[in-house]
């Protein structure tokens, strides 16, 4: 039997083991020795020996062997030997062992032990692992302490009692005279613990609940002093006093007022108080005005402090930490489900928030339903203020869920028959009713309730918004092409469908005549194109250069050129040659650099349609700043000269632009460029522009390639040139080791 | 009725390996490794651009990456996330105090003394001290008892 180490060495030689087998091996030993150990009567090291069994423990081998151990060591009279027992014990004992009822005994001495320690470990191991049994027992004593003089005795107690009443809801009774008595503390712990207890208390028992509801002064007092006492250098976290108090007493207050004036009435101006007096550039006074909002809310609050409250969530929006913006986005979701009026102030913000944090939304969008779900409902109850580019956006992510086709258009139809004024909502709804229409007359759908529509139903809502005064030309015309595309979805009322198309025709309003009369057309002399034309839309892709020239299923998205011309589209500078072609269809993402390739040289691919298409879609993707980037000259020899330029910048990849020129007096033909980089470094090259360099700097040869990477300080490129000038064939090779940064990033 | 307050209290390597775990509520030996496993599962696909926050199971977790090991509270969904992030960070600058500049292996060969910490600042689910100054001082005292 090898002699036992001491926990350190143990510990090492575990450590050192190279393989999980070797590891087994060294623990088995371990736990041989230690068994062995166990048995011996009386020896000085036992408690290092529990000490190594619940190193083992942690590491996840079975050590059940140990927990006779723990009983004997706890009711040692030695500290040290006490303390790895009652370790012991909450890390291998638990309800379900008989081991643990042992136990009690010890525990209820040690309860009583002159050393503040030994009580404490108690409390400890009570709290964190006491029975019912042993709850029912030891209540007393809990009990007891929590009048006891000393205050680091009498925080522990409390939890203690948390812990109790959790287990066994009918002795809280027991602890409410003392909980009472213990908000009058001045300690912060025994406070802290306090609140907890009351919190547990009024939870489980609702007459707790109005007893307790008298003491809501002495809280609001008591956080009164917090908010405004000045620095306490114990509590105070990033400039809040006790941060942690204040949020329990916060969640008490809440449980107090909820569906009671008078409560909720006395703490009006406290919480007001609390909402305009925290810093919150941190994230401890971020938790307190968070807990705020959620008890404002909550309670029956007066309305300006609602507002406030929502506010509140709106300036998180705004954040830079994530957290903060992800806490806010969660509880405004709710509040919109329930509280519109309150929300309703505050379209502009909050709208405008959610539309900058889209990208975020989505990630954190637990699944597309959700998404969709929370766009609908900022639709319904502000979509008087959202940005135009929410509604393309919305229905590409509706295209996109193909699942949900039939949950979104019942929802939509349902939103629309109910109320027409929200006109982004108006214009999704009618365009999702024309792209689903069959699937909304079918009826059914797995997660709404059924409702029967029939085809009259859904072209009387379309005509509703067709004549209202409410509905914007945009809205108009998107129901008019909503009701033309149903023509290939129903069967019975095609007729109706007709007529309401010719009669448009003598519209007052150009863009509605324009396409009636179009319509009108593929009724009449096209009508055997009329099913082509309105058939499904396909996904719509986000960086998709689908669009091409002349072909009738472009029409539909005439819908989306009506929003205003975007904002801050991003567009290469025209001096850059490169992207002059690229630069029609406005969008410098690589994926899209990826899909022209095969055009850039036949400038007749794009048109102005397209791109205007593009631009309100692309926009989304975020604007980038139209500044010149510096471009730096990395070769001059002979008259030719090649420059570099760095573009569309991110952490992993860089699109770098050549532009070759030349100054001689004659052509320079078969201009090729060759590019090397490290092997961490990918390169992607597009075709050149051409290769032949005109002389005397009357034209320039570009060329793009594109570069991703881990690791931006490997990236490198070699490059070799090879022209003919003169009549000479000539190679030159040039190293890059340094990109210049474009001056936006 | 909700049950509001802290499930248990994990620290973990990158690799999985478990430092600490303070268990507050029943489970078996069993399902506790489970819950270990899936916990380290979750945890470290995570990078900076998420947020400190994710759900689990019916619960949430709140974790907060220091160096190598992931510190991670498993709350009540209706629980404080800011509140409980602060207070992961209000236990993790005791451990510094308290092991000088602490790192891993600090917390693997003292691994009782951990313990120790945790059922100063936590006590049956909640966060029971929150002043560092008052935390220090008693462990002082402790560690002059042994």
């Amino acid at each position: 039997m090898s002699p036992s180490v001491c926990l350190q060495e143990m510990i090492r030689v575990i450590r050192g083991a190279r393989t999980q087998g070797e590891e087994r091996g060294v623990i088995q030993r371990e736990c041989a020795a230690i068994r062995a150990q166990f048995r011996q009567a009386d020896n000085g090291g036992r408690s290092h020996n529990l000490a190594k069994l619940l190193y083992v423990h942690m590491l996840g081998y079975p050590a059940h062997f140990g927990q006779m151990e723990c009983v004997r060591l706890i009711a040692s009279s030695k500290y040290s030997e006490k303390r790895i027992g009652y370790l012991g014990a909450m890390m291998l004992l638990d309800e379900k062992q008989d081991a643990s009822l042992l136990i009690t005994n010890s525990i209820k001495n040690d309860l009583s032990h002159s050393s503040q320690h030994v009580q404490s470990l108690a409390l400890c191991t009570l709290a964190c692992m006491g029975s019912a049994e042993m709850c029912r027992d030891l209540a007393p004593e809990i009990e007891r302490l929590l009048k006891a003089s000393n205050s680091y005795i009498k925080k522990k107690a409390a939890l203690c009692a948390v812990h109790i009443v959790r287990k066994i809801p009918e002795l809280g009774e027991m602890f409410t005279p003392s909980a009472h008595s213990l908000l009058s503390e001045k300690n912060h712990g025994v406070l802290h613990g306090a609140v907890i207890l009351i919190t547990e208390l009024c939870e489980r028992n609702p007459d707790n609940l109005k007893q307790f509801r008298k003491s809501v002064p002495e809280l609001v007092q008591i956080m009164k002093n917090l908010v405004t006492s000045g620095y306490s250098p114990e509590h105070n976290v990033a400039g809040i006093s006790d941060p942690f108090l204040q949020v329990r007493i916060l969640r008490l207050l809440r449980i107090l007022g909820r569906n009671n004036d008078a409560a909720s009435d006395a703490m009006n101006d406290l919480l007001a108080q609390v909402a305009t007096n925290t810093d919150s550039s941190k994230t401890a006074g971020s938790a307190v005005l968070y807990e705020t909002v959620l008890t404002i809310m909550d309670i029956r609050s007066e309305s300006g402090l609602r507002v406030l409250a929502v506010n509140i969530l709106g300036r998180f929006l705004l954040n830079n930490d994530r957290n903060i913006r992800y806490i806010s986005m969660t509880s405004l979701q709710k509040i919109v489900q329930t509280d519109h009026t309150a929300v309703q102030r505050h379209r502009g913000t909050i709208v405008d928030c959610l539309k900058d944090q889209d990208a975020s939304v989505k990630r954190y969008a637990p699944s597309q339903r959700w998404h969709i779900d929370t766009i609908l409902h900022v639709l319904v109850t502000a979509g008087g203020d959202v940005r135009d580019e929410t509604v393309p956006n919305l229905i590409q992510l509706i295209t996109a869920a193909s699942e949900l086709h039939c949950y979104t258009v019942h929802k939509l139809y349902r939103a629309l028959i109910s109320d027409i004024v929200q006109q982004s909502l108006v214009q999704v709804a009618c365009w999702c009713i024309g792209e689903y229409g069959d699937l909304l007359l079918k009826g059914e759908c797995e997660e709404i309730t059924p409702m029967q529509v029939t085809e009259d139903d859904v072209l009387d809502a379309l005509e509703t918004v067709l004549q209202s005064h409410m509905s914007t030309p945009t809205s108009r015309g998107f129901a008019l092409t909503a009701i033309m595309k149903l023509s290939t979805r129903i069967t019975n009322n095609v007729d109706r469908i007709r007529s309401v198309v010719s009669i448009y025709g003598s519209c007052i309003d150009v863009e509605l005549q324009q396409r009636a009369v179009e319509y009108n057309a593929l009724f009449k002399k096209y009508d055997h194109m009329r099913a082509a034309v309105l058939e499904r839309m396909p996904v719509i892709d986000r960086n998709s250069s689908g669009q091409t020239n002349g072909d009738p299923s472009v029409e539909p998205m005439k819908e989306f050129n009506q929003p205003k011309p975007v904002q801050g589209v991003l567009i290469q500078e025209p001096a850059n040659q490169v992207c002059d072609l690229l630069d029609l269809l406005g969008d410098s993402n690589p994926p899209l650099l990826v899909t022209n390739d095969h055009t850039s040289t036949a400038p007749n691919s794009t048109n102005s349609t397209s791109s205007n298409v593009q631009d309100n879609l692309l926009d989304l993707l975020g604007g980038l700043e139209p500044t010149p980037a510096p471009s730096v000259t990395v070769f001059e020899k002979g008259g030719l000269s090649l420059k570099l330029q760095c573009d569309q910048q991110t952490e992993t990849s860089t699109t770098v632009t050549f532009t070759a020129s030349n100054s001689t007096q004659s052509d320079i033909t078969g201009f090729n460029l060759q590019a090397a980089v490290p092997k961490s470094v990918q390169l992607q090259m597009k075709a050149p522009s051409g290769d032949l360099i005109p002389a005397q700097g009357c034209g320039t040869v570009t060329q793009t390639v594109l570069l991703s990477y881990t690791n931006k300080a490997n990236l490198k490129m070699r490059v070799r040139l090879s022209y003919s000038s003169q009549g000479t064939a000539c190679q030159d090779m040039v190293q890059i080791d340094s990109f210049p940064s474009p001056a936006w990033s | 009725m909700t049950c509001t307050k802290i499930r248990f209290i994990l620290i973990q390597n990158r690799a999985g390996k478990t430092r600490l775990a303070k268990w507050y509520m029943q489970f078996d030996d069993d399902e506790k490794q489970k819950l270990i496993e899936e916990v380290h599962a979750v945890v470290t696909v995570r990078d900076a651009k998420h947020t400190n926050f994710v759900e689990f199971r019916n619960f949430k977790i709140i974790y907060r990456r220091y160096a190598g090991l992931y510190f991670c509270i498993c709350v009540d969904v209706t629980d404080n996330n800011l509140a409980y992030l602060e207070g992961i960070h209000n236990f993790v600058e005791v451990l510094n105090e308290y092991f000088h500049n602490v790192c891993e292996l600090d917390l693997v060969f003292n691994f009782y003394k951990v313990y120790t910490v945790v059922d100063e600042m936590f006590l049956a689910g909640e966060i029971r001290e929150t002043s560092q100054t008052k935390v220090l001082k008693q462990l002082l005292m402790l560690q002059s008892l042994e």
